[in-house]
């Protein structure tokens, strides 16, 4: 075959690979477009500050802004520290045997599970057997298991990346194992352990089949009572126990309505979601870069 | 100075006990991870095995009607199998040839520029809650492809099945280009030397070598396609519908039990415990999968490593 | 420590020492004295278990499933044998301090480097802990060059620097020996003469047990020299002696080069 004839083929090889990455990344971006379209004039104070209601150009998303913050703080309190201490067990104390591979391999094909059986998991065992109720609890708690793995996961990875010489120098000057881990392996380790639960919390935020299992679907008409008040013990329970709803299932419902003024909001939703997740995401995205790409040094 | 006799033994010994305490509340954490993960297959099995008692596995597996609330219910999976197996063929179309041929690209063709700018990028997109490619698919895909052919009814197979093509493609990309980055520089250098051109470089060398990751990507990438639920909730329409049109409403295993999950059902109920059963089928069959991904990107780094 | 012994004082002693990683025998017989504020260096070809034995001094091995000991190393003054059963590895690593191959200071401040060991050892009051880190700094002949920075990162000095931090930092718990596991492999030339001279001063205060691959820089500063080959102690004496008139054919074939 005669060069040129060589470099063309490569040259229209090279051209089919950057059409199909121009297609790609012009279908995901459309999606994003698509609801600017449809839901940018919608998007406003207004929307954001309102209650639910039959009313479509009335209906505003509070109480999914307010319901996705408490979900996700129970979310986070729930498998952030779990996460990592499962991992740091896993990684630094759990001795190097096919059990322990067996139990990590486990762990994350965990992460594979598709996200609705986190729902029927917690309908079974929150709902019905510890009667949770279709709560902002438990859809905490369902979340938190969704997003367990994750953590544990990118936390393993971060803790592995620390050099082992940081180890040895620290049990060398007689310091016992938990002291070498907190004081050196963690703090070396957080930029990719706080990567890894940003991700996992994101992904948290913009999950809406887990918590269908829970009857999320509901008419919520109140706030919760809020967490601070004014009179001892200064914090209150109760709205561990509310009915909520999320950005995500907001979007559904509102999908959902056969009359056809709700897209707007479902689209002015959709745009609050995406603006946060890609914001978040880059973030995380940006620290684990930077993390990896260390300027400093000499 | 450091501390010696008496009070080295008191330090030592505050030392070994909080150390202990330690461990046990980490272990306690790892225990917790690994509950999660047996729980699940436990709350499956033991409420399918209700399930199982009242209608049989063989009735469960070959029927061909799936309708547990009717006066006469149908309790045969396959039109929940049909719906799920015709949107993961469809979103593999699409995700498969695209997701591929872009790693390619990225892995040897492009300047690094592009590469350092595109993967992230596209990993940003990737991270875009399926509530809101369910909704393009509804009201942008469907109207789209009824501009096209006006047989394709509102809540069709074929929309859904593109849009979660175009989603998981991301994956396939960033799984492909890191087992095409895994065949050794070497492999690359030889074959150029002598004589090949970039492009029979590639297809004829280095995908075949990066083959098991390649094929890894595709299968997990269908895994998650399997297991996609809002999508279809909401653009595939959730009554069950056997066979493999794309252009009719269907529900497929996760929009079904995204749809009857919602309502209050009693624990008892066959209905209930039929979610259960088609759950358990759902987490069998994505653990196939997935397994199935394992083995190959297990083979591919035993190959070069 | 007995003043009326004739030879020199030992610091440590090891005897009939082996060392196993799983099925795989690392050390075997190895009797090896260490003289009190001396610097002995082990030297021999790559594998011939030089880390292993340095490593069995401050029980390092610990760290890792499937190892095994044999025999016993004797630490003075009070003639405890450290490879005892029930003795806790961690009061060797209190009195026995190390310096890796590769710097390795921990990824926080100059002084939090060095005072970890001392709070390790119990000591919290900030006064005491910033007296002590100055004299270790000073100790290591890094004090003029940090004094102004003791809060920068660790990561952010010169590779020799972070050696001599290193060697700071375990000089702070004032350790009754020091080992050594090729400091300067890494280091350039001029790091390398630094720590030589470090070496040399350090050993009127401490006892050394230095691991090299670089002869001439054993030859420059250790006073008893170990030749070993396979997990064995080939030859042991005086340094100079053992490289100008060596009494094994296998130590002599090391020196001049046959081998290793």
């Amino acid at each position: 075959m005669s060069l040129a004839r060589r470099r063309l083929g490569d040259r229209a090889a090279a051209a089919v690979g950057l059409l199909a990455l121009l297609c790609l990344l012009l279908a995901l971006a459309a999606v994003f477009v698509q609801l600017l379209l449809d839901g940018g004039a919608r998007l406003g104070l207004d929307f954001i500050v309102s209650m639910a209601s039959r009313d479509p150009a009335r209906a505003g998303v509070l109480p999914a802004l307010v319901g996705s913050a408490l979900v996700l703080l129970v979310t986070a309190l729930a498998a952030v520290p779990v996460g990592i201490g499962a991992a740091v067990y896993l990684q630094e104390y759990a001795p190097d045997n096919r059990l322990t591979d067996l139990i990590e391999v486990n762990i994350a094909n965990l992460a594979a599970v598709p996200s609705v059986l986190f729902g029927l998991l917690s309908l079974s065992l929150l709902v019905h057997g510890l009667a949770l109720g279709e709560s902002i609890l438990a859809a905490g708690l369902t979340l938190a298991m969704l997003v367990l793995p994750l953590v544990v996961v990118a936390t393993r990875e971060a803790l592995r990346q620390v050099p082992v010489g940081v180890r040895e120098a620290s049990y060398a000057l007689g310091a016992s194992r938990w002291q070498t881990v907190w004081r050196h392996v963690l703090p070396a380790a957080t930029p990719g352990v706080l990567t890894g639960v940003i991700l996992g919390l994101s992904r948290a935020i913009g999950e809406t089949a887990p918590l269908l299992a829970l009857g999320a679907l509901g008419f919520v008409a109140f706030l919760p009572p809020p967490m601070l008040v004014v009179e001892p013990p200064f914090v209150d329970g109760r709205w561990l126990s509310d009915p909520f709803i999320t950005l995500p299932l907001q979007i559904y419902d509102w999908l959902l309505r056969p009359d056809p003024a709700f897209r707007a909001n479902a689209a002015a939703a959709g745009l609050l979601l995406a603006g946060f997740t890609l914001l978040v995401n880059a973030a995380a995205i940006g620290l684990r870069w930077r993390s990896r790409n260390p300027t400093r040094q000499r | 100075m450091r501390p010696q006799g008496q009070a080295l033994e008191r330090l030592l010994a505050a030392r070994r006990l909080r150390e202990r305490a330690v461990e046990a509340v980490l272990w306690a954490c790892a225990a917790s991870a690994l509950a999660v993960t047996l729980g699940i297959v436990w709350v499956l099995v033991s409420n399918a095995w209700g399930f199982f008692g009242e209608v049989g596995v063989v009735e469960f597996l070959a029927g061909t009607r799936w309708a547990p609330f009717f006066m006469q219910p149908g309790y045969g999976v396959l039109p929940l199998l049909t719906a799920t197996a015709t949107v993961t063929v469809i979103a593999l179309c699409v995700a498969v040839p695209l997701g591929t041929a872009t790693a390619i690209y990225l892995a040897e063709f492009a300047p690094a520029r592009v590469r350092d700018t595109a993967k992230p990028v596209l990993e940003l997109l990737s991270g875009l809650p399926t509530v809101l490619f369910g909704y393009f698919a509804l009201l942008v895909v469907t109207p789209a492809l009824q501009a096209v052919w006006p047989g394709i009814a509102t809540f069709n197979l074929l929309a859904p099945g593109l849009v979660i093509g175009v989603m998981v493609s991301p994956m396939i990309i960033s799984l492909a280009e890191e087992a095409l980055s895994a065949v050794p520089d070497g492999l690359r250098e030889a074959a150029m030397a002598m004589g090949a051109s970039r492009r029979t470089t590639v297809l004829r060398v280095l995908l075949p070598a990066a083959l098991p990751g390649v094929s890894a990507a595709w299968v997990l990438a269908a895994s998650r396609v399997a297991g996609e639920t809002m999508v279809v909730a909401i653009a595939g329409g959730q009554t069950p519908r056997l066979g493999f049109d794309p252009t009719e409403a269907a529900a497929t295993i996760t929009a079904y039990i995204a749809r009857v999950a919602l309502g209050d059902l009693p624990p008892d109920s066959t209905g209930y415990q039929g979610l259960f059963a088609a759950g358990l089928l759902l987490f069998v069959l994505t653990l196939g999968l997935n397994i199935a991904g394992l083995v190959f990107r297990r083979r591919l780094l035993r190959r070069w490593s | 420590m007995s003043s009326d012994r004739t030879g020199p004082d030992l610091k440590a002693r090891a005897q009939g020492l082996g060392f196993h990683y799983g099925p795989v025998r690392a050390l075997k017989g190895v009797d090896l004295p260490v003289v009190a504020n001396e610097v002995t260096c082990l030297i021999g070809p790559s594998g011939c278990g030089k880390s292993t034995l340095l490593r069995c001094f401050n029980r390092l091995h610990d760290l890792y499933p499937g190892h095994r000991y044999e025999g016993s190393i004797q630490l003075q003054p009070d003639g405890v044998d450290l490879l005892a059963p029930g003795f806790d590895p961690v009061m060797a690593r209190l009195r026995i301090g190390m310096v890796f191959q590769a710097p390795n200071p921990f990824p926080s401040s100059v002084f939090e480097n060095i005072a970890f060991g001392l709070r390790v050892a119990g000591e919290k009051r900030p006064l005491a802990l910033a007296e002590r880190v100055e004299t270790a700094l000073r100790e290591a002949a890094l004090w003029d060059e940090v004094k102004d920075r003791l809060d920068a990162p660790a990561l952010s000095l010169s590779g020799g620097q972070q050696q001599r931090l290193c060697i700071a930092r375990a000089l702070a718990t004032q350790p009754e020996m020091l080992l050594f596991d090729e400091p300067t492999s890494a280091l350039d030339p001029a790091g390398t003469a630094h720590i030589e001279a470090l070496i040399t001063e350090l050993k009127q205060r401490t006892t050394i047990l230095l691991v090299t691959h670089n002869l001439q820089q054993a030859g420059r500063v250790s006073r008893f020299a170990a030749f070993m080959y396979r997990g064995e102690v080939v030859e042991y004496g005086e340094t100079e002696r053992l490289f100008t008139r060596p009494a094994r054919t296998r130590t002599e074939n090391f020196i001049t080069g046959r081998f290793g």
